[in-house]
């Protein structure tokens, strides 16, 4: 396999008693999005911070590019780059002059011309002559992605670069995001709390809680390990026969007084439950069923639930 | 070290000066002011029967020169205020730029905007009071070199201070210079402090400074002896202030405090 973009290896930061990150191992390869995900206080911004060098970890590695990081921090950040939703520019500058001044930092060549390309590409190029401040947060996020993708990152690290962005944009910053890792190999590190974006976006998945490694995999692998399936039955029969019938099958259910019923149950116990239900002669208008999501994935660890989440533990 | 990146950290703070209007204030207004106030005064004493010359150059003098180490600790500590206020740290720090860089950029732009307000103020004493700055010849070069690196010193044990302890500090990038003022024998001779000040004020190189300027102005001599003491002295602080930064910028990583100061 061709040597990781970054690798972490027994990362670990304390603030005194309290452990933010615990011996965190991890690697991105080439081309690959990975989301690091978790509760608040779960430690995906302390890590981006120590990835970043602005904080020292207690203990561990950090690999870039084939290089130490602690030793080569300077090299290596001229490759990297990164957004965060808590971030921000000076105020009174123009758009353009703030871009100017980190292109002057990471040292791009043509700089006028880049900040114009990435202007038009993140739809804000009409922003150009407008004092920082003046921006609403949408736009000044995607100004803070303009700076992300200034010095042609070999390495993205992507704090919650989507939150305040409506759905379209939203939707273009992924596809944009999408083509870097594609066409030009870009890793992509990327934290959110929107999990159908992530979902959508990444290759691979880190769930973190009090800064361990509680799960990890492809979305639909972690989705996968939630065996509860969410089926929802419009029916014309009396409630209390359908209240009756459902008891029997030993499943959780919700009986609404629409006509509706949303069942929690197994994938294997679908089939026999709507063929004793068809049996039975129950008139079943409507059948939807709503499979595991990662969003189900993140409650579950949210709410302490996760046993069955240990990394590489199977269904 | 890289100077694009020097470069970058100073065109940060010239972007936009004139659209800024603190900036404009910092650069003129202050400036302007206390002149005028401390020309009046000197008008006055000297029209009170006082000598006339040596008055209006010890008190413009004394001004003048005083303004040139508030402005270059002022510039080196509220340029990087200015970061922390529009929380630009994180974007500056977590880019290629090395502490050594952004220090020596802050000093560059402390010294553009000196000599700035320095040509302004000389002009204007000139042009309100027939003072000239140049009356110290070439002593002005030392005097200034010397202002200039302590200002730098102070601004940066400032800076260490918030960058560690947080924003709660802010009122130390305005009150220390205040607070060494008085035993730096800026408008008075040393001598007229009580014994155990005149201690302090002899460890510190701006009483050299200022002891030297009226010297001029009284013997057009100078002693070299105490400007070499005010050089060295300076030299002292500056790397202890240097180290000082180092040590609070260090501790800061470990803390993880640099997300958490904005």
């Amino acid at each position: 396999m061709a040597t990781p973009i970054l690798s972490v290896k027994n990362l670990q930061k304390k603030f005194g008693q309290y452990t933010a990150v615990e011996n965190l191992s991890f690697d991105i390869h080439q081309g690959e999005i990975l989301g690091l995900l978790g509760p608040n206080g779960a430690g995906k911004t302390t890590t981006i911070q120590m990835l970043l060098g602005v904080m020292e970890p207690d203990r561990g590695e950090i690999i870039v590019f084939n290089q130490n990081f602690k030793k080569h921090r300077q090299e290596i950040m001229r490759k990297t780059n990164f957004s965060s939703a808590y971030i921000s520019f000076p105020g009174s500058l123009y758009v353009d002059e703030n871009l100017k001044i980190f292109a002057k930092l990471y040292n791009v060549k043509n700089a006028k011309q880049k900040i114009d390309d990435l202007l038009v590409m993140l739809d804000i190029s009409e922003l150009k002559k407008k004092a920082f401040y003046t921006l609403s947060s949408g736009q000044k996020t995607r100004v803070v992605l303009a700076k992300a993708l200034l010095n042609n990152p070999k390495l993205l690290l992507l704090d919650e670069p989507t939150a305040s962005l409506d759905p379209e944009i939203s939707h273009k910053i992924r596809n944009i995001l999408r083509h870097l890792t594609k066409e030009n190999g870009v890793a992509i590190l990327y934290t959110s709390h929107n999990m159908a974006e992530v979902e959508a976006l990444c290759d691979r998945v880190i769930f973190l809680n009090h800064g361990k490694i509680i799960a990890q995999g492809t979305p639909a692998e972690l989705a996968h390990r939630i065996p509860e399936y969410q089926l929802i039955l419009t029916y014309l029969d009396p409630p209390e026969r359908m209240r009756r019938f459902l008891a029997r099958q030993m499943v959780e259910f919700d009986l609404g007084d629409n006509g509706q019923v949303k069942i929690t149950l197994k994938e294997r116990q679908i089939p026999e439950l709507l063929r004793q239900a068809n049996q039975l002669d129950f008139k079943i208008i409507n059948i939807d069923m709503e499979k595991p999501k990662l969003e189900d994935v993140f409650l579950k660890i949210s709410r302490g639930c996760h046993p069955e989440f240990i990394s590489g533990s199977s269904r | 070290m890289k100077f694009h990146r020097i470069n970058a950290i100073i065109w940060r703070h010239i972007y936009g000066t004139h659209r800024t209007l603190h900036r404009l204030v910092d650069l003129f207004y202050w400036p302007t002011l206390d002149l005028v106030l401390w020309g009046f005064m000197a008008t006055y004493f000297t029209r009170a029967g006082q000598s006339a010359f040596n008055l209006m150059a010890f008190l413009l003098g004394a001004m003048i020169l005083w303004g040139i180490l508030i402005r270059s600790q002022q510039d080196v500590s509220i340029s990087f205020m200015e970061e922390v206020w529009s929380r630009n740290l994180l974007n500056i720090f977590g880019s290629p730029l090395s502490v050594p860089e952004f220090l020596t950029a802050t000093f560059l732009l402390s010294l553009i905007r000196i000599i700035i307000v320095f040509a302004f103020m000389g002009l204007l004493s000139w042009l309100l009071y027939a003072f000239n700055i140049l009356t110290f010849s070439f002593y002005l070069i030392p005097f200034w070199l010397n202002l200039l690196i302590f200002g730098w010193t102070i601004g940066i044990v400032a800076m260490a201070i918030i960058l560690r302890f947080g924003q709660r500090f802010n009122f130390i990038a305005w009150s220390l210079p205040v607070l060494i003022q008085p035993v730096s024998a800026v408008f008075y001779p040393l001598s007229v402090l009580p014994g155990f000040l005149q201690k302090i004020g002899l460890a510190l190189p701006t009483t050299y400074v200022f002891e030297g300027m009226r010297q001029v102005i009284t013997t057009h001599q100078l002693s070299i002896s105490h400007l070499a003491l005010a050089f060295g002295l300076n030299l002292l602080y500056l790397i202890l202030g240097c180290l000082f930064f180092v040590i609070m910028y260090r501790s800061v990583r470990k803390k993880g405090l640099l997300s958490k100061l904005e």
